[in-house]
């Protein structure tokens, strides 16, 4: 991956170099067009929708905690963790997600409202809102800008100098997959940035720390010493703590999978900082329409996805009810196709692959997964060896003569 | 003594405030009710709500609703008001109506719905309400009731004029039912409404769309009351010069007034110059009308901002050294979010405006985005 702006230097197509300024502001037109479309037939039958799914998430989590009081029988623990599995990712994902986007403010029901909403998360959705609301979705996929590129912690883009601690980040990014909302918790309060900085004694800081904290300890008491604790009439302590565990994990992964599908899979564009001076409305949408990729399937998968599945149509419109997302798609589909836009789509398996992939190739220095094969193996493990444990003289010799040799066996194929 | 008492019944609200944080504790980041409101949303202890029990219409464009109010209900005195909030379209809206019943021996309460022309909420609530529909309650207010009669005093004779205008007739209602049951058996006469003689002035468009016409002729026929029925297309349109000649004993009378603005201002000035005792109800406040800019005012902080109409709140609100709370400031990230107690905006992106009235908006106001949205008249925002 290389930025958009960086392309042409060497030698990719910039997707967007066909675009002059009348076609961003016709795309533009059509786009808000499509929004004011939406929210002309906003009504009774959108409110119905969140109110549903609701009311089918609490069923479904009070049903398997009830379920989980007698975790002891395996049954009961199957059924339970899984019940409660889909209630959290339901709750998180199509739910609070969206909430926290003001997408149904407009029913002005206090209850379903982006100020008023708290989730079942590590963060604290006042946290969150600023974090992804403001900085993620203004900022997206510019590097540098957007944390949740890698969020700080890996290595997401070719132009990034390699360093031998990236040849953890697959691991680093399975831990963080694992113990995911503690991770955004984390990033949601730029933990690393206000200790590389030294402002963790900052008032600011403090506030939101402690705010953090208590969210956690709150979160932790429910999932493993309350309900534990109910359960422990049936001698469950121990099986529903381990449920309860499981259900987080199994949240977190499939949150980490949908999450890294919307920006981190082949195909997907990335910007330069100086390249959102002054950035007009059009050429934020464009942003939005390449930094995106949509999992294609079935409706459930759209439903578990949070309708993040619809990741392009979720950050041209971010605040648009998420059960529109599906029916605007044929028509965003269509615009990308006549302006001849790459609309990034794949089922889920093919992008949670493409988006490890990358992690995978990216920790390793330029070039070398694509030019390693079984044969010359044993050259590229010890030029490999010899970048990570020589001194950074070492690595850019030994990455220019792989840049090097890369670019002649292009140049052979061609 | 005193003590002692206060004591004994904090007990119990201390171990139920314990109760609720320890249940807390297993539902967190919800609170339990959200999870009992799926059983029992009329339960004791949760957000007041109503179940409608039936709908019966009344003339073409008004209707009843029976409502069974959840089990906080604290009940009401006839002529009082309960504010209602229906989703219309998704939207939550809040409208105040007249109760139009006494309490009930069921426990059920009423109101009567005229289909506004051009309106938003009652057509809504007059054409579309079924039976099981949930309504949001608060509870019942209002000044417009009739004095309580001492029980010390000799009983004298309560000589009353009600003038009633179109929909004003429900709070009206409400007092007479509660006065003059109706039964199978035709109107009873209870002792305790023996001393009232009552005589009732009812304006209205036309006779079929007279709301509870019949219920007041059968009151009429009974001899509970004397109507004097009044419709604009039969007699013309009220003067109330003429209101000696329609109620000659209009000097020993109380009145009691409800309906439109107009109609309360002309009687309170009528009233005024012959000092006569006047009680009256208004159900709409004057109608806001959206304008280029406005002045927005923080009632919090203090400061009223002037801002145009071309502009962002949110901007002109910092321009003037306002703290104001802000985020993407295009419009997405629902950081700079405030409620609007009344005023006017207008959505700098489609030109849609968003209205709030003081009692008709929800408690909390609207809430609005500052980021996008421009002042269309006088603004308060609750900051």
């Amino acid at each position: 991956m290389t930025t958009i702006q960086k392309k042409p230097a060497i030698g990719q197509v910039n997707p967007i170099a066909h675009l002059d300024a009348e076609d961003l502001e016709l795309i533009a037109k059509e786009l808000d067009d499509i929004r004011q479309s939406v929210i002309d037939t906003r009504g009774e039958r959108d409110a119905r929708y969140i109110r549903r799914v609701i009311k089918t998430q609490r069923s479904i989590e009070l049903g398997s905690r009830v379920v989980l009081l007698a975790s002891l029988f395996p049954p009961a623990w199957v059924v339970g963790t899984a019940g409660l599995s889909v209630a959290k990712i339901l709750e998180n994902m199509e739910i609070g997600h969206n909430i926290l986007h003001g997408q149904w403010d407009w029913m002005r029901d206090p209850k379903i409202h982006s100020t008023t909403w708290e989730w079942d998360s590590a963060t604290p959705a006042e946290q969150w809102k600023h974090a992804h609301n403001e900085l993620h979705h203004n900022f997206t996929n510019v590097i540098g800008k957007d944390n949740d590129l890698g969020y700080g912690i890996m290595r997401v883009d070719e132009d990034q100098p390699w360093h031998p601690m990236h040849l953890g980040q697959p691991m680093w990014n399975f831990i963080n997959a694992l113990f995911f909302e503690y991770g955004i918790a984390a990033y949601d309060l730029e933990f690393r940035g206000a200790i590389a900085r030294g402002t963790t004694k900052d008032p600011k800081f403090k506030r939101e720390f402690k705010a953090v904290r208590d969210k956690i300890k709150r979160q932790v008491t429910k999932d493993y010493v309350v309900h534990p604790a109910l359960s422990m009439v049936t001698g469950s302590f121990l099986t529903t703590m381990a449920a309860n565990f499981t259900a987080n994990t199994v949240r977190n992964l499939w949150s980490h999978s949908v999450i890294m599908c919307g920006h981190f899979p082949e195909g997907v564009q990335t910007f330069e900082k100086r390249s959102i001076d002054g950035e007009s409305k059009p050429e934020w949408y464009v942003r939005q329409m390449l930094g995106s990729a949509n999992i294609s399937g079935s409706k459930l998968m759209h439903i578990m996805t949070g309708n993040l599945s619809h990741q392009i149509e979720h950050h041209l419109f971010p605040d648009l009810p998420s059960n529109r997302y599906g029916e605007i798609a044929p028509k965003i589909k269509d615009l990308f196709e006549r302006y001849g836009l790459d609309y990034c789509e794949r089922p889920l398996p093919q992008q949670v692959y493409s988006a490890w992939h990358k992690v995978v190739r990216l920790s390793l220095p330029n070039g070398w997964l694509d030019s390693t094969t079984p044969r010359n193996l044993p050259g590229q493990l010890k030029r490999l060896y010899q970048m990570s444990t020589g001194g950074p003289k070492v690595r850019r010799a030994l990455q220019a003569r792989m840049t090097q040799e890369q670019r002649r066996s292009l140049a052979r194929a061609a | 003594m005193l003590g002692c008492m206060s004591t004994t019944l904090a007990q119990p609200r201390r171990w139920r405030t314990r109760a609720l944080k320890l249940a807390e504790t297993a539902t967190t980041p919800l609170v339990p009710a959200d999870f009992l409101d799926l059983f029992a949303p009329l339960r004791a202890g949760a957000e007041l709500r109503g179940r409608v029990e039936s709908v019966h219409p009344e003339t073409a464009d008004a209707a009843t609703l029976v409502i069974r109010p959840g089990a906080d209900w604290r009940g009401h005195v006839p002529g009082q008001y309960v504010r209602i909030g229906v989703d219309v379209d998704g939207v939550r809206c809040w409208r105040a109506y007249s109760l139009t019943h006494g309490p009930r021996a069921d426990g059920r309460i009423s109101v009567t719905v005229k289909a506004v022309p051009d309106g938003h909420v009652s057509p809504y609530l007059v054409r579309h309400t079924r039976p099981g529909t949930l309504l949001h309650l608060e509870q019942a207010t209002g000044e417009f009731v009739l004095p309580v009669p001492s029980s010390v005093e000799p009983v004298e004779t309560r000589k009353l004029l009600f003038i009633t205008a179109g929909s004003g007739i429900t709070p009206v209602i409400g007092m007479l039912r509660n006065l003059f049951p109706s039964t199978d058996s035709g109107v009873l006469r209870l002792p305790r409404s023996a001393a009232y003689d009552i005589t009732v002035l009812h304006v209205a468009p036309s006779e079929p769309e007279s709301i509870f016409l019949d219920d007041l002729r059968r009151l009429e026929a009974a001899g509970s009351i004397r109507l004097v029925a009044r419709y604009d297309d039969q007699h013309g349109l009220l003067d109330l010069a003429d209101l000696d000649t329609l109620v000659p004993d209009l000097a020993d009378r109380t009145t009691f007034a409800c309906g439109p603005g107009g109609l309360l201002d002309a009687v309170t000035t009528h009233h005024e110059q012959r000092d006569l005792p006047l009680y009256t109800e208004q159900f709409r406040v004057t109608a806001l009308v959206a304008g280029e800019g406005g002045t927005v005012t923080f009632d919090r902080a203090g400061v009223t901002v002037d801002c145009d109409g071309g502009r962002p709140i949110l901007e002109q609100a910092e321009d003037a050294g306002v703290l104001m709370p802000s985020g993407c400031r295009m419009g997405i990230c629902y950081q700079c979010v405030l409620p609007m107690r009344e005023g006017v905006v207008r959505d700098l992106r489609s030109g849609e405006l968003t209205i709030a009235v003081p009692g008709e908006t929800g408690a909390d106001g609207v809430r609005i985005q500052t980021c996008i949205n421009a002042a269309a008249g006088p603004c308060h925002l609750d900051h």
